[in-house]
């Protein structure tokens, strides 16, 4: 199991950098705000493997949490950009 | 058999993943960068935790990623929402390639004259 984590952790770092990268690059507010979102989900996704790579469900209690902020910080971007328009 | 399971389950989460930041680069719109943000994303997010489920095998970590994953696709088509047409509203330049339909957009600037009324009066 060591080395498929090694794999799947590896593949979801590779894919958060990618992430950061269209997060830092220039873009809009909005380009911005999907590129977090998905840079979330890769890691919740970071997380889990993780702690099956420990065998220690502690955690998972992160997941819970980390998954309920995206969602706030999604919604909250997209009323700014009904007020201040995207740029 | 079980860890066979559980290890191409997360493989297959983390390709997507990496698949949907790959889409993120590579789309030329909002709305298609949009479309790798959400769908592969949350499938990919569903198969890893499904596969961490499984290799831990055990019922109070199973319950709490079964409320993440149940969460994610719940959260992930109303962020998209929100996003999408707050970003349509306030205009935004779209691929030659894409097109939207009359009626939507009707719809989405219709509502949009209501709520701007309602916020500013």
């Amino acid at each position: 199991m060591a080395l498929i984590t090694t794999i799947a952790l590896g593949l979801l770092a590779t894919a958060a950098g990618l992430c950061l990268a269209r997060l830092v690059r220039k873009g809009s507010v909005a380009d911005r705000i999907v590129a977090l979102d998905t840079l979330l989900v890769i890691l919740v996704s970071g997380i889990a493997v993780f702690s099956v790579r420990r065998g220690d469900d502690v955690y998972l209690d992160v997941l819970v949490v980390t998954a309920l902020l995206g969602f706030v910080g999604t919604a909250t971007v997209a009323q700014y950009i009904d007020k201040r328009g995207t740029r | 058999m079980i860890d066979f399971i559980a290890a191409t389950m997360m493989l297959a989460g983390a390709s997507l993943a990496l698949i949907a930041s790959i889409g993120l680069h590579r789309l030329p719109d909002l709305f298609s960068r949009m479309h790798a943000a959400t769908k592969p994303a949350t499938l990919g997010l569903v198969l890893t935790l499904t596969g961490v489920a499984i290799a831990l095998g055990d019922l109070s970590a199973g319950a709490k990623l079964g409320a993440v994953i149940i969460f994610q696709f719940v959260t992930a088509p109303i962020g998209a929402h929100l996003i999408g047409r707050a970003v349509y509203r306030a205009g935004t330049e779209l691929s030659p390639n894409t097109s939207v339909a009359e009626s939507v957009d009707a719809a989405l600037r219709g509502d949009s004259q209501v709520d701007g009324d309602e916020s500013r009066g």
